[in-house]
């Protein structure tokens, strides 16, 4: 089946799609975005987190024809410099793998609430796995990024 | 595989009838997981995301009847307050990421024990409404799990709404589980205190076949708080009567021992549940203004 959707501002069309395949298959397979990272495919990890009509998902989780018509801004069309920034100065970056899904995260986290708690700097980020850092630094540059607003 | 995206409640229920193999996907929180990790691989699958009616509530009859297809995240921020004990199972469930898709149709669909929706909806007498096009049936929600990843829906038919009462008093929900957040339940307990009907309900999670009720556990404390008048007086519960109402909860359960916890745990624990909600939901109750 063909499957039409806008991702970061831009159409995408992709022909030939297997009725089961995720919207992060499309993006990464078809489109040739592989910033969403793939390390789960079970919505455990949060490394495919993306806005689907404005809302942060798992896009492992959304069917490829869910997608369809729909508006996806991915970590390569996030208005995120902030953030990002903010993760490197703070030094939340190691093997780098869980940081698209983060920055993505704590971009809809700061959307929602410009100036968390660190409770709610946790609460926001428990769906998003980093198996290098420990998190500390993670929750420094989310603080960082909500000061420098 | 086959793909079906009914833009309307009425065609989707035709497609339903004509494909009754026709796996429906909601938020996908559960599908998906099968599909990705090739579990199950429908002949067909139905998209249930174009459908208006199924992400809207209404009130209807003196009851909140909320579609199939309302989120978990809209659920705590648009009725949190008519409905705190199904909101807080909400607010336990996965991540922001999984809260933003998933929804209580979804967690009905499973029918999984643990499903965290579950416990509050028994406690405050829900009742599923599914539809096919031969018409539309209410469900008591204690008659709609029939067992493990089992419920009365049959092939025909799609779930429409939930129908629930605004809480009329305090409601409390529990969750054992490993972390904070991101987590199966090992068990689960709700209450919902009723002060205009004089009636406790009660909800439990993970600790048995599907999720059950404790009714021996509600009537004993119903009496307990008529006799002594308490409803009126709003005086604590005493100790021991707390204590007994966790272990009626504890005995209505009918855990097994599995990779999550033991069956005497979990009992252990649901009458530890209980007895600390019960004691939340009374002072709640007791101090309100
Ligand atoms: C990482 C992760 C964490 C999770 N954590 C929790 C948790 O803490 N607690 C919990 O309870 N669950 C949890 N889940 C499971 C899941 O999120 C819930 O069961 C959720 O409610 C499913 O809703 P959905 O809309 O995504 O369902 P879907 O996956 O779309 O569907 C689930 C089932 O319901 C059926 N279905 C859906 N809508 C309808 C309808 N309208 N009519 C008929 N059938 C329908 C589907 O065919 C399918 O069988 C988790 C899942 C993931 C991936
Ligand atoms: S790959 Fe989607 S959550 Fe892990
Ligand atoms: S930096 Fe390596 S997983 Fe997070």
């Amino acid at each position: 089946m063909r499957v039409s959707t806008t991702v970061n501002g831009t159409p995408h069309v992709a022909d030939d799609v297997w009725e089961g395949e995720s919207l992060l298959y499309l993006l990464r397979e078809r489109f040739a975005l592989f910033g969403s990272k793939n390390a789960c495919e079970q919505g455990e990890c949060g490394s495919c987190s993306v806005y689907l009509d404005g809302t942060l998902v798992c896009a492992c989780l959304v069917l490829g024809g869910q997608a369809n018509g729909r508006e996806i801004v991915t970590i390569e069309g996030l208005d995120g410099a902030k953030v990002q920034q903010a993760f490197v100065v703070a030094g939340a970056v190691q093997c780098g793998f869980c940081t698209p899904g983060l920055v993505v995260a704590a971009h809809d986290l700061l959307n929602r609430v410009p100036n968390p708690t660190d409770a709610q700097i946790r609460e926001a980020l428990a769906g998003n796995i980093c198996r290098c850092t420990g998190y500390a630094k993670i929750i420094d540059a989310v603080r960082l990024a909500a000061g420098s607003a | 595989m086959e793909f079906f995206q009914p833009a309307t409640w009425a065609e989707a229920l035709q497609m339903k009838a004509a494909h009754p193999e026709a796996v429906p996907i909601a938020g996908g929180t559960d599908v998906m997981v099968e599909i990705n990790l090739d579990h199950q691989r429908p002949a067909a699958i139905m998209d249930l995301n174009r459908i208006r009616e199924l992400a809207e509530w209404e009130r209807y009859d003196g009851m909140l009847r909320i579609g199939a297809g309302v989120t978990y995240t809209r659920l705590i921020d648009e009725l949190g307050d008519r409905l705190p004990g199904l909101a807080m199972a909400s607010r336990t469930v996965g991540s922001p990421q999984i809260r933003n898709r998933g929804t209580v149709g979804g967690n009905l669909g499973t029918a999984s024990p643990a499903g965290d929706a579950h416990p509050p909806l028994l406690a405050t007498d829900a009742i599923v409404e599914l539809a096919s096009t031969s018409g539309t049936r209410h469900v008591a929600i204690h008659e709609f799990f029939t067992g493990p990843k089992r419920n009365a829906m049959r092939k025909d038919e799609l779930i429409a709404a939930f129908l629930v009462h605004p809480a009329t008093g305090p409601q409390q929900f529990s969750k054992v589980g490993t972390r904070n957040a991101m987590v199966i339940a090992v068990c689960s307990f709700a209450v919902s205190l009723d002060p205009t009907h004089r009636s406790v309900g009660t909800g439990i999670g993970s600790a048995g076949p599907t999720p059950l009720r404790a009714p021996r556990a509600e009537h004993f404390i119903e009496d307990v708080l008529l006799d002594e008048n308490l409803w009126n007086r709003k005086a604590e519960v005493s100790a021991s009567a707390l204590k007994r109402f966790g272990d009626l909860v504890a005995r209505a359960a009918k855990p097994i021992d599995d990779v999550r916890g033991t069956a005497a745990y979990r009992r252990h624990a649901l009458a530890v549940l209980a007895r600390r909600c019960m004691t939340w939901a009374w002072n709640d109750y007791r101090l309100a203004a």
